[in-house]
């Protein structure tokens, strides 16, 4: 019978890929490892082998065509003996193409979204971008890239470092194309040695120049965690206020998909515990980019925890030449007046998603995206309980000294005479990141968790 | 006790070529001579005022160690940075800082370099490119690498000296600095000052490679065991080693063979050494006593030596005065430079 050749996933995190290009004809013989087609994804594009040996039988998704989903059949391989005529019996594909098959051509014209946008039911305008302004669909990944390069181009003090920032273009490719425009001198390839150049970015920042340290991910930051907190966190105390380092310490933060424990932690807690540390993380592309812009321009060390996760989900950027979300700023997203919400980052994602369902049932929610945690908004939140009396919490990480738990408490002292409930945490379960799909599912938090949590402070 | 072997060979060679370093001329005699003059004189009185109360937490003196940082200090031009670790106070006087406002930071006083918030191991002044004052055994390391990085960048020709102890030299961010520095031909002198004791291990006892000026090896940096007890051999290495940073061929290793004489903090007893150990580096190869004598040898006067020690004695006592009667930060200190 035909073999099959799938769609074929490239990272943990990858759902779809475009074909970019064919590089067997139908007909053509093909051995084992021979390169037939190459694959792009946002982050990269990559070659796709033979695992089996024959002709090429049918090619069932053409090149150029975008948005081809993982394990979709891409085409068809015979065996010795067999002929097209046997193609009838390769079995059904499993899974269509999301796009139906644009031309190469086409696709140029009108480009597809790179991914589906984020679940942002956002009611509110942001106070932060003007009325009427333009707007543009970017990912998060690209509007990171753009908030580095714009700062970049403004201040020649600014330069990135971190392992493959520079020639691979970023692990994620979120400093795709700075090493083009800026060169070896501002974009800089360290050795995988976390904890020595966090160290060198900070005595850098010292004099005055303005690091952003890119760090694969938060969970190998903890080599560096010294040099950020008892340097650059604590310089500008100890040294009476002379000397302290501006600084951004980013990264993607917290769970992937199916990385397991080491991979998957959430420093949000950790860092936001620190005075001398600014701390944000973001869940909008917009936020992405006008607090990444600001974080570069904050004179002290900034925390930036991105996520993975949402690299690949676009938002509306506004088009402006300077577009800056200032530091310390919750934000609404979804007015309410029964039961406040509050999370960041990925944590939005459920909180959303909650809100959606609430609302089904006559439940509606006011959800405030934190976007910053330290210097935290206290005052967004506490408004918001005194509305609705109400206070529910998402993060992905753990409960136990966690963020909701700050923030739970930041309620009682500040509006304790108002809540009709107590303040309810969902939160990462208290396990290490599990591998296994399915216990992975259970140890992050859910749509349905919130759901839940939302309707017992409610009483409903 | 099993006092090491090698305190007879002394914390004192030059290994590389043992010929006798260049000589001083008379100014530059005189001036090393009350430099570290300085150094030890502060760093008495303050372990009195340690014994009194004034200063609190931890006090590490750099007593023996003075002609380190006296030779190394004349070996830099304006604008190359120093950085150090927790022991700190000889640093901070041999680049210029105010006597005043060290001693005012030893007892936590608002006059302090950092307003009586860091204390003895936490100190900076960015007039002087003093950046530190660092607590965390090794940090420093990587942090001085940073700021030859920065000179890198703005190609501005300064180099940063880097100190560090036998001890921390046993760091793992050590070697990361290292590598990074060699990979980007970074302008640091590392100044491995190898006082032969991390706290209270000596190095025979925690190093599996002794000869610190080796540490670089793998690397391809350059290193050199100098004796750290003669000053006019410290300033010569320091000359060599920043002029081949200032070309371009990036990091160097100076090992300094010294001595701390007192314990490594005012809470050690030291019993890890012998008296007699210490007595007989004292004795043989106290780095002010050699060049007291080379000036009396040279036909300096005793009046013209003592006129020194007096001026010295002033500027030391006139610290602990004003660091006892400067005022404790105001209150409201509390809370002011944690962010700007």
């Amino acid at each position: 019978m035909p073999i099959q050749v799938l769609m074929p996933a490239l990272s943990p995190t990858m759902e779809k890929g475009n074909l970019a290009k064919w590089l067997k004809k139908e007909g053509e013989t093909i051995k084992s490892g021979d390169v037939i087609a190459e694959i792009e994804t946002d982050k990269a594009t990559m070659e796709v082998e033979a695992t089996d040996e024959g002709t090429l039988g049918k090619i069932l998704i053409p090149e150029g065509t975008a948005d081809v989903a993982v394990n979709t059949p891409i085409a068809t391989i015979l065996a010795d003996g067999e002929s097209a005529a046997d193609l009838a019996k390769a079995p059904a594909p499993a899974a269509k193409a999301a796009e139906s098959a644009p031309p190469a051509a086409a696709k140029a014209e009108a480009p597809a979204p790179k991914a589906a946008p984020a679940p942002q039911a956002v009611a509110e305008p942001d106070p932060e971008v003007p009325a009427g302004t333009e707007m543009v669909t970017q990912t998060i990944r690209e509007a990171l890239r753009d908030a580095m390069a714009e700062e970049m181009r403004r201040d020649a003090d600014v330069f990135v470092m971190g392992e493959e920032v520079a020639e691979y273009q970023g692990a994620y490719k979120v400093t795709q194309g700075l090493l083009q425009e800026f060169g070896a001198k501002r974009v800089i390839d360290t050795p995988i040695t976390e904890h020595g150049f966090a160290g060198v970015g900070v005595g850098a920042a010292m004099t005055g120049l303005k690091p952003i340290v890119e760090f694969m991910t938060f969970n190998f930051a903890m080599q560096a965690i010294d040099q950020i907190i008892n340097s650059a966190a604590k310089t500008l105390y100890m040294s009476g206020g002379q000397m302290g380092c501006s600084i951004v310490f980013r990264g993607p933060n917290g769970a992937a998909a199916r990385v397991a424990a080491q991979h998957s932690q959430d420093y949000s807690a950790w860092y936001s515990n620190i005075p001398g540390l600014k701390v944000v993380a973001p869940f909008s592309a917009a936020d992405y980019k006008g607090l990444l812009k600001a974080a570069i321009r904050d004179p002290n060390p900034v925390i930036f925890l991105e996520n993975e996760v949402l690299y690949g989900h676009t938002g509306e950027v506004p088009k402006l030449d300077d577009f800056i979300v200032p530091i310390g700023k919750a934000r609404i997203v979804r007015s309410g007046s029964h039961v406040t919400i509050i999370s960041w980052s990925n944590g939005m994602t459920y909180a959303l998603k909650a809100a959606d369902e609430l609302a089904k049932e006559g439940i509606e929610a006011e959800v405030i995206d934190l976007r910053t945690l330290r210097p935290m908004d206290t005052e967004t939140i506490i408004n918001s309980v005194k509305k609705t009396g109400r206070a529910v919490t998402v993060e992905e990480g753990w409960a136990q000294s966690g963020v909701g738990a700050e923030i739970a408490a930041r309620i009682m002292e500040n509006a304790f005479d108002y809540l009709d409930a107590p303040v309810a945490r969902v939160s990462g379960k208290d396990v290490p990141m599990p591998y296994a799909a399915n216990l992975e599912k259970l140890a992050l938090p859910s749509a349905a968790e919130v759901v839940e949590a939302a309707k017992a402070v409610c009483y409903r | 006790m099993a006092a090491p072997k090698k305190a007879a060979a002394g914390a004192a060679q030059d290994k590389t070529d043992g010929a006798s370093p260049p000589e001083f001329t008379r100014e530059q005699e005189l001036k090393a001579l009350r430099e570290m003059l300085l150094i030890r004189r502060f760093e008495e009185k303050a372990g009195q005022l340690y014994g009194m109360g004034a200063i609190g937490g931890f006090c590490h003196l750099y007593i023996g160690q003075e002609a380190v940082v006296v030779g190394m200090q004349m070996a830099l031009k304006e604008g190359d940075q120093v950085i150090t670790g927790y022991r700190d106070h000889g640093h901070m006087l041999a680049t210029g800082m105010d006597a005043n406002g060290v001693m005012a930071e030893l007892t936590g006083r608002r006059g302090g370099y950092s307003k009586g918030k860091g204390g003895s191991m936490h100190m900076f002044s960015k007039e002087k490119h003093f950046y530190g004052g660092h607590g965390i055994v090794g940090a420093q390391v990587s942090l001085g690498t940073g700021l030859a990085f920065a000179n890198h960048y703005r190609g501005n020709g300064n180099v940063s000296v880097t100190y560090f102890g036998d001890g921390a030299a046993n760091q793992g961010q050590v070697y990361e600095s290292f590598n990074m520095a060699e990979l980007w031909k970074l302008p640091v002198i590392y100044v491995i000052e190898n006082n032969r004791y991390a706290m209270g291990t000596a190095v025979s006892r925690a190093s599996a490679q002794q000869d610190f000026s080796k540490r670089g090896v793998s690397f391809n940096i350059p290193g050199k065991q100098v004796d750290g007890m003669d000053v006019r051999a410290v300033k010569a290495a320091g000359e060599e080693a920043a002029a081949w940073c200032r070309a371009g061929k990036g990091p160097f290793i100076l090992e300094m063979q010294t001595y701390r004489y007192r314990g490594h903090s005012m809470s050690d007893p030291a019993k890890y050494r012998t008296r007699e150990e210490v007595e007989k580096v004292r004795h043989d190869q106290d780095p002010i006593e050699q060049v007291r004598n080379r000036l009396l040898a040279a036909k300096v006067s005793e009046a013209d030596l003592k006129a020194i020690d007096a001026e010295v004695r002033d500027i030391v006592n006139a610290s602990a005065d004003f660091a006892q009667h400067d005022p404790e930060p105001d209150a409201a200190e509390l809370w002011t430079d944690v962010y700007r």
